[in-house]
């Protein structure tokens, strides 16, 4: 890796590691199905930035851009999908505990 | 580079806020935010469409989703939200120990960093990329977004009258 594309590259390193780690410490310390998902989307950003950062680095802005749209997509229907679950279970359970999620068979 | 400094500073106080913050409909809306600040960094970053994309649906649509789940479900009452950070901070205490502790393995290992990149592209246009060199793409994206439809109509289905 040249010293230009590293010199741009690892401030924004820094920091994406830490959006990830924010997001990681969500979906983890959490037991509210909502709060858990509102970590995915910070960890998803994390990646997102992480292109954006790499195709501006390394001159592969359109790719990039391509890969990002995508990603969107995906993170859209995952999310409407994963709500639906959520309201399923809330309606089921009465609660959005994950730790009514054992009571569970099948 | 440090205006783009200060929009990252903002990006992680806004995700603090996020993750940090007792009420879910705050919560949502410091999502909101980090897209928004995500959205400008990637307009400095010369990722326009990308940009466009991820305010509009990002900080737009999926803010309405999050908020639309929150107001159909019952929200924690102040006691049971007390006791839940309460619960949540003595389970992970351990956490920043082991972030350190994993940087500093990282640290220790060094990981060589050569990473070579292709050569920069001939192609410049998103639309020439999406359309003609990446079709893979909109195919998987056509077929992921009819299975969340297919997904969405199974969850809301009415249930069989007998």
């Amino acid at each position: 890796m040249s010293f230009d594309v590293l010199h741009i590259f690892w401030p924004f390193g820094v920091f994406i590691a830490m959006l990830f780690i924010i997001g990681l410490y969500c979906v983890l310390a959490t037991l509210n199905l909502v709060r858990a998902l509102i970590g995915l989307e910070l960890l998803i950003k994390a990646v997102t930035l992480l292109l954006v950062v790499v195709g501006f680095a390394g001159g592969h802005l359109a790719l990039t851009q391509a890969l990002v749209i995508t990603l969107i997509v995906i993170e859209v229907v995952v999310m409407t999908v994963s709500m639906g679950i959520v309201l399923g279970i809330h309606r089921h359970n009465n609660s959005l505990d994950v730790r009514g999620l054992k009571n569970i068979k099948g | 580079m440090t205006v783009n400094l200060i929009i990252l500073v903002c990006l992680i106080l806004a995700s603090l806020w996020t993750v940090m913050t007792r009420s879910l409909l705050r919560s949502a809306l410091g999502l909101a935010l980090t897209s928004i600040v995500l959205t400008i960094l990637m307009f400095r970053l010369n990722s326009p469409l990308a940009a466009v994309f991820e305010l509009s649906v990002c900080s737009g649509l999926i803010s309405v989703l999050f908020i639309s789940t929150i107001s159909l479900t019952e929200p924690m009452s102040r006691q049971e939200t007390l006791k839940h950070m309460k619960a949540r901070m003595t389970r992970f205490w351990y956490l920043p120990l082991v972030i350190a502790g994993a940087g500093a393995a990282l640290s220790l290992i060094k990981i060589p960093l050569d990473f070579r990149f292709a050569p920069r592209e001939t192609i410049h246009d998103v639309r020439q990329i999406l359309w003609q060199v990446r079709q893979l793409d909109l195919i998987g994206q056509i077929i992921i977004l009819l299975s969340g439809v297919f997904g969405v109509t199974i969850l809301f289905r009415e249930g069989r009258k007998k």
